[in-house]
């Protein structure tokens, strides 16, 4: 469909009992669905006449730590016969399994071993689910808000066992990170003692 | 007797001169014909994900110079332009240019540093030789404008960091006078050259259906025959004005990607002229104190320009609250970066999207029956730079 508004009322009707919510915003539609929907979302988007959303363009997770539902899970799509873009999300807590969309786009391997890498989340039905961008023998999964910057791990070659050793991060000085964070127009309450 | 069939497993790198890269390819010989791919990658992962979110948004900006490192500005762009919707920022007219000549410049960059070394990789050295010549002349012009060759560090959200020096402008036409000629004699070396035709024509195939499955963009994309680049079908800064034409391939082997890049090569030389010529007088960044650092001079004379300058330098700016994806037409592909601000100066979350990686990816299903001798090649032809698969 041409429009963004027709797409978004076209997509609601036909999936209304999928889709938590959507709207529009930055030309992109942004949908919100339930995780046990994926599957039949996507391949609704993917197959359709009216959407033709036929390449997954990235698949990444986002960690909320602080959420009962911890992670959520975004997926971009794109219609190259519409020029449109598609953001889908739903949040999972930490021990939920994904369905895996290798079925439906061959792309999403790789990006689906990249979500269980840096996330530690799993996925059912996917064909090879190995770490890919850490270390062989890597613990840990680097992109939870919990992953310390610095890592648990150093790596350094050892004179005396004349190869390459892991050991605890050594650090000369204690990982500083400063807050900067304070308002530029003045703290809070200046703000309302000038509005008073 | 019978013959036993025997399967050989070679690794392919992570030191190879034709990986480009740090790659190692585990490959399954069945005596030359190779059964299985299986690349392993990660050998040069920074974290630059989990980086930025520990930066602030200035200082988020050097890392994606590392990650496709022979085109560095085109992705800045990216990123400066994720933030610039989300604030509303207003752009000047003379940053648009300026921005644009340089996308094109790494463009050229990129394209050069491929084609040559995929020539390279099937046996002619001298295109190297002569187009490392002009890469060189491109990064003084990188050097010139931001002060370092590679790393450049330039854009910024609301424009560039500084305007271009004296004399720049001239030598860059001076440079695009000249370029189409290097070009011409790159291809007396290789178009019709019969060795570089046997081993690039009908390797490594992809058909339009495919590339579409394995998320493909750029000239992976184009080659196939898909006519789709994002300058032309969703416009950013300037592409909107410019003329230029997207050279589309038919076959989609590692012949026609090459064809492609040679074409947009000449393209980009077009549009910078387009650039150079009308590019207006005026300021190089918004105005707004909030966003932009202030020129030095007045860091003596303004108490406002003195607290806007720390301000920036420690904090940042704040982001407002948003979820965005931005993409731009990388000379590798679509390059996207995909941005959760929480209202802080720092991202929630930064996911970049690499176009090597889903290129790489596909290395199984293109290098399938093929001989050894053509992995070289086909991954030639991918234009695989590690910064950006493994970030």
């Amino acid at each position: 469909m041409k429009n963004l508004e027709d797409l978004e009322k076209f997509i609601n009707s036909e999936l209304s009992s999928k889709i938590n919510n959507s709207f529009i915003k930055h030309d992109n539609i942004y949908i919100n669905i339930d995780h046990d929907e994926l599957i039949d979302v996507i391949s609704f988007l993917k197959t359709n006449k009216e959407t033709k959303f036929r390449q997954l363009i990235e698949i990444t997770a986002v960690d909320y730590p602080e959420n009962e539902n911890r992670f959520k899970m975004v997926y971009l799509l794109l219609s190259h016969e519409y020029n449109q873009r598609i953001i889908i999300d739903y949040s999972i807590k930490e021990n939920d399994v994904i369905s895996s969309l290798t079925s439906i786009f061959p792309a999403a391997n790789w990006m689906e071993r990249e979500v269980f890498d840096m996330y530690g989340l799993n996925f059912k039905n996917h064909p090879d689910l190995r770490r890919i961008l850490t270390d062989y023998g890597f613990e840990g999964h680097p992109l939870r808000k919990d992953f310390p910057l610095t890592g648990h791990n150093e790596v350094r070659y050892s004179e005396e066992q004349k190869k390459v050793i892991y050991e605890p991060v050594k650090l000369e000085q204690n990982y500083r990170n400063f807050d900067y964070e304070s308002p530029w127009e003045g703290t809070k309450y200046i703000k309302e003692i000038k509005k008073s | 007797m019978a013959k036993e069939k025997k399967t050989l497993n070679l690794n392919f790198g992570p030191q190879h001169p034709a990986a480009h890269g740090v790659l190692r390819l585990i490959l399954q010989l069945d005596g030359e014909v190779v059964e299985k791919a299986d690349p392993h990658i990660g050998l040069l992962h920074r974290g630059t994900e989990k980086l930025i979110e520990n930066k602030t948004y200035i200082q988020a900006v050097p890392y994606f110079d590392r990650l496709d490192y022979v085109a560095p500005m085109n992705q800045e762009h990216a990123f400066a332009l994720a933030i610039e919707k989300i604030l509303k920022i207003e752009v000047p007219e003379r940053a648009k240019y300026i921005r644009v000549i340089f996308c094109e410049i790494g463009r050229i960059l990129s394209h050069i540093l491929n084609v040559t070394t995929q020539a390279m990789d099937v046996g002619a050295l001298t295109p190297t030789l002569w187009g490392f010549e002009e890469r060189e002349k491109l990064m003084g012009f990188y050097e010139r404008v931001s002060g370092s060759r590679l790393h450049a560090n330039y854009f910024r959200a609301g424009g560039v960091h500084k305007d271009l020096p004296s004399g720049l402008d001239s030598d860059i036409s001076e440079f695009c006078e000249k370029f189409p000629k290097i070009i011409d004699d790159l291809e007396t070396l290789l178009t019709d050259n019969r060795i570089f035709k046997q081993r690039n024509v009908d390797i490594g195939i992809v058909s339009k259906q495919d590339a579409l499955d394995y998320s493909f963009s750029g000239v992976m994309l184009r080659g196939s025959g898909v006519a789709w680049d994002l300058r032309k079908s969703q416009p950013y800064d300037l592409y909107d004005d410019l003329e230029f034409k997207i050279p589309v391939g038919k076959n989609g082997d590692c012949y026609d990607r090459y064809l492609c890049r040679i074409e947009e090569m000449r393209e980009s030389v077009k549009i910078i002229k387009q650039c150079l010529k009308n590019i207006p007088k005026g300021s190089i960044k918004t105005e707004d104190g909030k966003i932009s650092p202030p020129p030095k001079n007045e860091l003596k004379q303004s108490m406002e320009a003195l607290i806007h300058h720390f301000k920036l330098f420690t904090e940042g700016y704040r982001v407002e609250k948003d979820e965005i994806y931005t993409a731009v037409e990388a000379p590798k592909g679509e390059f996207g970066v995909y941005l959760i601000s929480d209202g802080s100066s720092k991202p929630y979350k930064c996911k970049i999207r690499a176009p090597g990686f889903s290129h790489l990816q596909a290395m199984d299903y293109l290098i399938k029956g093929h001989m050894l001798a053509d992995v070289p090649a086909v991954l030639g032809s991918m234009d695989i730079v590690f910064g950006e698969v493994d970030r």
